[in-house]
């Protein structure tokens, strides 16, 4: 079902769950996935592998989504790649914070997969366009 | 007719008949002392009468053995008092002419100079000298010589005078002791004149007339002045001697002896001069009746006396000053309501006024009760001022205290407080000690009626203070209270909103999972398999549903739900609502009309919340109604300011009694658990808070089984 030339999208959540509910559904839809479970992992799997799409959970132990995404985006080699915040603070304020992190998109969770990979298509579309 | 010749010498000479020959005579008599006189009158009286214009009288000093000159006409008088030729000298022309006795004539020395011109007082014209004789005979000697002026005829009046002149200078010259006697005269008479010039004060002798006779210097500078002196010195002068006569003319009327004042006019600068005169008459034999007058200058005395009068009449004036001063002083004291008493350095009692008089002094026929009184009461004043008197303070320092002195009439005690004070000269010296002496007992009342009423005020004070710190209390109690409550509120929000967080993780996933089994990812599914899934999909969307409202709520509590007020078209807004809940109205089958503001309805407000209330109402309408239709309508208020949109439903309509608590939380008509209709409660619950976060209300008209109108009202500008 994997494709080599699918597009790389690295789910960063620390919610077992939820992280892999979205990988396995982005497969599903023909994605190519990687997974990181904090800000640490996801800075690095980035580095190492040049995703074509960040989902970031922002609440994450360690290093949490908006310190790995301000990272990401301010590395020459990174910085292309747009990131879809993933939240769970529905607080008016928590996209305003996302966006000024450097994130590219916000979605509250909970977040259907289906609206999930609606936003992620949309997302790579505009890049792709842009 | 004498003075007729005298006063018309013309050039034409009068030929002298016997009354003027007298005349000259007469005059001999008269000056038979004066050499020079007679000589000079001699000569005038030939130019007179025989027009000799120059001639020169020289008589024989016989003492000095000198022929020297007594007088002269038309010639300088110098030259002739300096003219003197010795005698002894026998070849001189004039002394031959003299011992010859007979006349000679001398012609001008540029003439032809056969015989020598004498210099003679006429110069060096031709002259002729007649020798003058003693006695009338040809033999007699001459004892002088007349010179005149060119070659005149012997006329009978040049012999006849040669004669006379001639025995006159043999008459004076004959009383030779007679001049010696004159010469000690006239120094006599110098000496009179020094002594009288010595003295400061003028001295004037006068005739009966008031005509000058003898005047010291200083007479003559009040009362002479020459002709070269300027005019207003001669009036002066002229205006001293009228005031002088007159004085004098009274003087001798009068009272001759009298001393009086006289005010002349000081020649020399024109002030006034004050003179007490002094006149006498004297009486002379030969000079007739005079007057001997002493001026002394009293001006400075008059000047001295005015002042003197002056510092008289300042003295005066000053002691009535002080006179109405002290009656002024003594007015005012005595107007003192309270006592007033001087007292003198013994401590004798000076002055009081009336009201000091009725403490400390009594008739001496008053009662022995009242005499007691004063007596006990001057014990006390004097107690009271001996601190002072025996010098205990300083100067300007005032005593004060109390003492307790009674009416002597009444015997009322009359607690008084007395001030004290010092009276010291400007040599330090104590003169006097003035007491006031104020009655207290008006002051004593007072101050008792002071503290009482002071008292009373503490007292109300005491009460208020009370009351306003209990007051305080309170406030503070209801203050820390409301801190709590607010602190109490915002951890509960802050909890909630940190279980909606909660609750949302896991629901991510049930949902999730749910979505994608439903979706084939593990492949096709059993029906039967499917509507579970489905079920657990509307459970736990409708937890998500509560999860959500509570997150509002907590948020609109929590203050956490910012206003942003931006320009919201409503009949824009309202179509809008309609198509985002499309596929719920068209589910419903009802018939829902929208009925919109037949003029643009532009609002200031928070566009998302509004809608979020509108879509509340909208949402509540279709569940709760089964047939019929809906009617959204949004309409302007004119005068309020207001709009509002209205949800007017045929649904099953709500009972009166439930109109105010379906807006509470959790609250629905039906509460029970098995209730008919889905939904939270909190939907109302949430509308409302918004509505008023907007400054706004929503207000129900509803009848059971009719249906319901809910109509939101929200300010045209929400910023006010």
């Amino acid at each position: 079902m994997t494709d080599q030339k699918a597009p790389l999208i690295l789910v960063v959540d620390d919610y077992q769950d939820a992280r892999e509910m979205y990988a396995e559904y982005l497969q599903f839809s023909g994605f190519r996935v990687a997974e990181a479970r904090n800000g640490n992992e996801a800075v690095d799997q980035a580095f190492a592998l040049r995703p074509d799409l960040i989902l970031m959970d922002l609440s994450l132990p360690g290093k949490d989504g908006w310190e790995a995404t301000r990272e990401l985006k301010a590395d020459e080699r990174t910085r292309h790649i747009p990131i879809v915040a993933l939240t769970g603070h529905a607080l008016a304020g928590a996209s305003d914070g996302a966006k000024k992190a450097g994130c590219d998109s916000f979605v509250t969770k909970p977040c259907l997969p289906d609206d999930l990979v609606v936003e992620v298509r949309r997302m790579l579309n505009a890049v792709k366009q842009g | 007719m004498k003075s007729v010749g005298v006063r018309t010498a013309s050039r034409t000479p009068l030929r002298a008949d016997a009354t003027a020959r007298l005349e000259l005579l007469e005059y001999y008599l008269e000056q038979n002392e004066d050499l020079a006189r007679c000589a000079q009158v001699s000569l005038e009286w030939l130019a007179r009468h025989e027009g000799v214009r120059r001639s020169v009288c020289l008589a024989v000093d016989a003492d000095a053995r000198l022929l020297v000159g007594v007088g002269g006409y038309g010639v300088s008088h110098e030259d002739v008092e300096l003219f003197s030729w010795p005698l002894s000298d026998s070849h001189d022309p004039l002394v031959r002419v003299l011992l010859s006795g007979q006349p000679a004539v001398f012609r001008s020395s540029r003439g032809n100079g056969h015989a020598r011109t004498p210099q003679t007082p006429l110069g060096t014209s031709s002259f002729m000298a007649l020798p003058l004789r003693a006695g009338r005979l040809p033999d007699a000697d001459a004892v002088g010589l007349l010179l005149v002026r060119a070659v005149t005829p012997l006329t009978p009046d040049l012999t006849w005078l040669i004669t006379v002149l001639g025995q006159k200078i043999e008459q004076i010259r004959g009383r030779g002791s007679v001049a010696r006697e004159a010469r000690k005269l006239r120094r006599e008479r110098t000496l009179f004149y020094t002594i009288i010039n010595s003295v400061t004060d003028p001295i004037l002798l006068t005739d009966t007339e008031g005509r000058l006779i003898v005047a010291n210097a200083r007479a003559e500078k009040l009362f002479a002045a020459t002709e070269e002196a300027n005019e207003g010195r001669r009036r002066a002068v002229e205006l001293n001697n009228m005031l002088f006569s007159a004085a004098l003319s009274r003087t001798v009327i009068e009272a001759p002896s009298e001393a009086r004042e006289l005010l002349l006019v000081d020649p020399s600068d024109g002030s006034d001069l004050l003179f007490e005169v002094l006149s006498s008459t004297v009486e002379d034999p030969r000079e007739g009746t005079g007057i001997v007058s002493v001026l002394r200058n009293i001006t400075d005395l008059r000047r001295a006396t005015e002042q003197i009068e002056e510092n008289y009449q300042k003295l005066r004036v000053a002691e009535a000053a002080v006179r109405a001063e002290r009656d002024r002083l003594n007015l005012i004291i005595d107007s003192v309501a309270d006592p007033i008493i001087v007292t003198d350095p013994g401590g004798a009692t000076v002055l009081m006024n009336a009201p000091a008089e009725e403490l400390f002094t009594a008739p001496p026929d008053a009662a022995a009760v009242v005499q007691r009184g004063v007596q006990s009461n001057d014990a006390h004043f004097s107690s009271f001022i001996s601190g002072l008197l025996l010098g205990e303070t300083g100067p300007g320092e005032v005593r004060q205290g109390e003492i307790a002195l009674i009416n002597p009439l009444s015997g009322t005690p009359i607690p008084v407080e007395a001030i004290a004070g010092k009276v010291v000269s400007e040599s330090g010296e104590l003169t006097a000690v003035v007491t006031i002496l104020h009655d207290r007992r008006e002051a004593l009342e007072r101050a008792r009626l002071f503290e009482q009423l002071k008292l009373g005020a503490d007292e109300l004070q005491m009460r208020v203070q009370a009351a306003t710190a209990e007051l305080a209390t309170q406030n503070e109690l209801l203050r820390r209270q409301a801190i709590e409550l607010e602190q109490a509120s915002r951890l509960k929000s802050q909890f909630l909103a940190n279980m909606s967080h909660e609750f949302r993780t896991p629901l991510n996933a049930i949902l999730g999972y749910t979505h994608m089994l439903l979706q084939g990812v593990a492949g096709e599914l059993p029906p039967n398999v499917k509507r579970q899934l489905q079920r657990i999909d509307s459970n736990g969307r409708h937890l998500l549903t509560i999860i959500n409202e509570i997150l509002d709520i907590t948020r609109i509590e929590a203050g956490k739900m910012p206003m942003q007020i931006s320009d919201v078209n409503l009949n824009e807004l309202v179509p809008e609502v309609m198509m985002e809940l499309d596929p719920v109205v068209a589910r419903s089958r009802l018939s829902v009309v929208t009925r919109l503001s037949p003029q643009p309805l532009i609002v200031q407000s928070d566009r998302q919340k509004v809608k979020q209330i509108v879509v509340n109402l909208l949402s509540n309408a279709l569940k709760f109604t089964h047939e019929g239709g809906i009617d959204v309508a949004v309409s302007a208020s004119g005068a309020g300011g207001t709009a509002s949109i209205s949800v007017s439903d045929t649904g099953i309509g709500i009972a009166p009694e439930h109109h105010e608590n379906i807006f509470e939380d959790f609250r629905q008509v039906d509460d029970s658990p098995s209730r008919q209709y889905g939904g939270t409660g909190l939907g109302l619950a949430i509308c409302r808070r918004l509505a008023h976060a907007l400054g706004g209300r929503i207000t129900l008209n509803s009848d059971v089984g009719k249906g319901s109108t809910f109509t939101l009202t929200i300010p045209v500008d929400a910023a006010q």
